[in-house]
Order: structure tokens, then sequence, then C-alpha cells
């Protein structure tokens, strides 16, 4: 079988498209290739779902943490503290159990149990507490005459924050969030192997590395090519959050901002 | 465990969860909580060893061996850690019944991997077949000790050569001035200075490491997470002597809480060791304690 038979076969194996069964025996670097690659899908969608909801809600937990009044403040900081002091794994686990629960005694909540909404949910609120977190810090660090010159020009509420807080929330974070979105994406390698199940055998990367590792007994074939794929991406995700960080840092004096060589912000 | 569990379908309420709680799988349960704390113990000094190894060879002189230590820590963050350990716990195996069948069979003339299989002689088989479980126990435990202590010793090098940088670089000039050689220099100088600065990092590194010791479970253990999926499935009274439903929730949320309290009571220790360590440093928090004695 050609390598192009391969990759139509299996190149969206992983979402349920092409060929129903796994290849059984010789296996083929190709075939490796295009199936751990396929899983890939998987990690791309559970990062993006949960970097994308988790930037906003995270925005909204750091404020709730950062605001005077104790009714906000607590809870806030009660569901960082469970979600930074806690395995992820476990919390998989936990909700993975819980869901299973609801989905029994409640009806229409069946979808909970299914990876790809389950997961989804636990990564979401797993990032949003560790990006919270992050957020917190960089609103506690706003320089104070960023502040004073808002109040000299009778800049106030949401303008305020939108213009002046915001902005440099962003700025000051970036550096540590970019961190955030990368150890996410490697998180998302844990969600087939914590308690939610794979069905048809349409798993993630990690998933179908360990499926040939365990039929081939060989890790040294899977798990250097896994590694490639998440480099690859590890290298995406730097790439695009460096031109976002760039762009929050326009107007300050570039001169002064020496930017590291390409393989220094690969491997620091 | 009490005499009045031998008949625990008549027990009701209190007296049944104490009998519940105390049989001989829950007795493993809490004994696994033991092997999680004996992993981190040995876990956390293997790692910053090498990590110190890493870290000085990285600032080797000599390019092939930092060459070494940089690409050591620059791998890992590539790569999930979860894909390390599955990866480590197989090719470490391998690579040991590999050296040890080249070494007692030497005489062996088939290739070690036939297809899909990987074939030593018998005598290299790690741990050999005749011994006993608990060396097949014992040998499981130690693989992950050691795969745990690879990726986190590469975090380690990292923190630790970051630290190491961090020192003022005046105080290696008073030393070079004061004629002492560069490995004096480092042993008396650096090192001794490097911790204050390599703390907060190898604090988040602590954390980082409680909260992976739950992948024990992948690499075969029986460890907490194995016995609470095992204890919390559900049970008929055909095959158990105290029959319940789908429990997973309620001993996952009990996991959940022994991490809770794990990382809060790493969390003032760490304070109390950041107060200690500072004492008498040239560093702000080090100034800010002497301003307060005076």
């Amino acid at each position: 079988m050609s390598c192009v038979q391969t990759i139509q076969d299996y190149a969206f194996r992983s979402i349920g498209f092409g060929e129903r069964l796994l290849p059984r025996d010789d296996y083929t670097l190709c075939e490796h290739f295009t199936l751990i690659g396929s899983g890939m899908i998987w990690n791309i969608y559970f990062g993006l779902i949960a970097i994308l909801f988790g930037f906003f809600a995270a925005t909204g937990l750091a404020l709730a943490k950062n605001s005077s009044s104790a009714r906000v403040r607590k809870p806030a900081e009660f569901f960082i503290y469970v979600f930074r002091g806690s395995p992820l794994f476990i919390q998989m686990f936990f909700a993975y159990a819980v869901f299973l629960s609801i989905k029994q005694s409640v009806p229409g909540f069946s979808l909970l149990t299914s990876a790809w909404l389950g997961a989804a949910i636990v990564l979401f609120l797993n990032t949003t507490a560790y990006s919270a977190e992050i957020f917190y810090g960089a609103l506690q660090s706003i320089p104070k005459g960023d502040l004073e010159a808002a109040d000299a020009y009778g800049i106030t509420g949401w303008t305020r924050f939108k213009r002046i807080i915001w902005p440099s929330m962003m700025r000051l974070a970036w550096p540590a969030y970019t961190n955030e979105a990368i150890f996410l994406f490697h998180a998302t390698a844990l969600v087939y192997f914590s308690g939610f199940p794979v069905w048809q055998q349409r798993g993630d990367a990690l998933y179908y590395a360990s499926y040939f590792a365990d039929k081939t007994f060989n890790p040294f074939i899977p798990y250097p090519i896994l590694a490639f794929y998440f480099i690859l991406l590890t290298l995406a995700v730097i790439t695009i959050f460096g031109r976002i960080g760039k762009r929050l840092n326009r107007h300050l004096p570039q001169a002064v901002v020496r930017r590291p060589s390409f393989m220094r912000t690969l491997f620091r | 465990m009490f005499s009045y569990c031998t008949d625990p379908s008549t027990l009701e309420g209190f007296s049944w969860l104490s009998c519940y709680l105390t049989t001989g799988k829950h007795m493993a349960f809490y004994q696994s909580f033991g092997i999680v704390l004996v992993l981190l113990a040995i876990t956390a000094p293997v790692a910053l060893m090498f990590g110190f190894a890493g870290a000085t060879a990285a600032r080797s002189r000599i390019w092939p061996i930092s060459l070494l230590g940089k690409s050591y820590t620059a791998i890992v963050r590539g790569v999930p850690d979860i894909a390390f350990f599955m990866f480590f716990v197989i090719a470490l195996d391998q690579g040991f019944e590999y050296l040890r069948h080249k070494v007692k069979c030497s005489d062996w003339s088939e290739p070690v991997r036939q297809g899909n299989d990987f074939v030593v002689c018998a005598q290299a088989k790690l741990p050999l077949s005749t011994s006993p479980q608990w060396v097949h126990e014992t040998y499981g435990f130690a693989l992950a000790v050691l795969t745990f202590a690879i990726v986190f010793g590469a975090f380690a090098a990292n923190v630790l050569f970051g630290a190491m940088k961090a020192v003022p670089r005046a105080q290696l000039e008073t030393a070079e001035a004061y004629g002492m050689s560069s490995r004096q220099t480092f042993w008396r100088i650096m090192v001794p200075q490097m911790w204050v600065y390599a703390l907060p990092g190898l604090s988040n590194l602590w954390m980082i490491l409680i909260k992976a010791t739950p992948l024990l479970f992948l690499l075969g253990v029986e460890d907490i997470v194995y016995w609470a999926r095992e204890l919390g499935a559900t049970k008929t009274a055909r095959f158990s002597d105290y029959p319940h439903g789908n429990w997973n929730a309620y001993y996952f949320g009990g996991l959940l809480v022994f991490y809770l309290m794990l990382t809060s009571i790493s969390e003032r220790v760490y304070k109390r060791l950041s107060l200690r360590l500072s004492h008498g440093q040239a560093t702000a928090a080090g100034e800010a304690q002497r301003k307060a004695a005076t």
C-alpha cells in the first residue's frame, strides 16, 4: 500500500473519516506518521477551545480576585486554589465520575461524559484558574503612573478598564501566558488516559503513539514522532503568541527591547 | 477488622462504614498514599542531582559537554511530560535488558528485535522470571522513580542554570581576587549562594512534581489512582460483601483533597524556608530582615 493511499485512509481517522480498521501488522513509518498526526487534531481542538474560552473567563476571574468586596473575592480565590492546587489528572477522573452521575440522574446531559465536551470543560476550567492567577499578578504590577494618568484625564469605569488597565495587564502577563498556553497543549495529551473513554478508537496523538508502542513493543519510533509533532505545535504557539506580544508592546521604545534569537526562544 | 464485621450484610450506618473502610483492599489503598510520599521523597533529591549535573554540564567550557547539558534541558520543554513517562518506562526497561543480554549471552546469534518482539535470553530478563513478586513490584517502582528523576532533572537543571547565573558577578570576582581556583570559586562561593536564587523555581518545580505523581498509575504502579478506581467502581452483591453503586466521585474527591492538603503544606514550608535562606543574603528580602532586626 502506497503512502498516499495510507494518508487518504487515515489522515482523518481520529474524527471518524476514512478506513475503520486500524492497521494490524507490518506497521510502516508512513502509518505511524499519518495516524499520530491524525490524532493531533484532537490535541489542537482541545487546546484551542480551552484557550479561547479560558482567556475571557480568566480575565473576569482575575478582576474578581482583585475585587475589594470579599463576597466576590473569596469564591474566585477558592476556585483558583482548588484548580491550581490539585493535579489535572485527578481533576479529569473526578469530573468524569461527577459527569457520569449527573448523566444518570438528570436526562439531557448525556454528552457530558464524551471526551469532546467533558474533557474540554475540565481543560477550560483548569486553564482559567492558571491564567487568572497570571492575569491577577499582572494586574497587581500595572505601573502606578498609568492609573494616576488615567485619573488625571478623568477616565473612569469601563473606559478606564478597556483603554488603560486591560492593555497593560495583557502586556505584562503575555510571556507567562504564552508558557501557560504551551503547557495547556501538552496537558491535552492526558485526556484519553484519565477516565474519558476512547470511542471507536478515535483518540489523540498520544493514544495512537501508545497504540503503536504496545503493538510493536518498540517505543523508539512512535514517541519520537509524537515529540516531533508536539515540537511543531509548540513552535506554532510561540510564533503566534510572539506576534501578539509584539503588537501589545508596539508603543514602547523598541530600541531597548532586544529580541532573543529564534533558537533562544525555543530552547529557554 | 472489627469483631462485628463477620457478616456485613446485617450491618447498617456507622458500623457498616467502619467495617467497609477497614477491609483489606482499603488498607492497601491507605498504604498507597505512602507510595506517593516515598516517590516524592526519593525523586526530589535524585532529580536535584540530575539537575545539578545538567546545569554544571551546560556551563562547561568544553562544547560537547555543554551541548549535552543544554539539549537535555531543552528537549523536555517542547514535549508533554506524560509522553516522556510512557516512553522512558519501556525504553529504560529494554535498554537495561539489552545491556544485560550483551554481557551475559554474548554467544547469542539471533537479533534482539524480531518483527514485533523484543527477545533477550532468559538470564538477561529483568527481573528474572524466577524472582518473587516483590522484586517485580520494586523494579517497576524503581523504573518509575528513574523516569521521574530524568524528566524533572531537566526542569531542575533549567532552574539551577538560571540560579548560577544570578549569583552576583562581584562575588565571583572577589573570590578570584583572593586567588581561588575556578573549582574553589564554584564550590565555595557560587554553590552556597545560588540556592536563594533557585528557591522560587525549585518550589514551583516541587509543586509540579507533586501534581505529576498520579501519573504513576500510567506507569503500572498500584498507586492511589489505581486503588481509587478499583474501590470506587460499582460492586454487586455477588462479588463483594459490601455492594455499592459507582462511588468514583467520592474516592477521587478524596484524592483531590489529599493533593490540596499536600500543596498547601508545601506552600507554607516554602514561605518559612525562603525566610530562613534570605537571612544574611545581599538581596531585598535579606535587607528587609536586617532592617527589621535593628
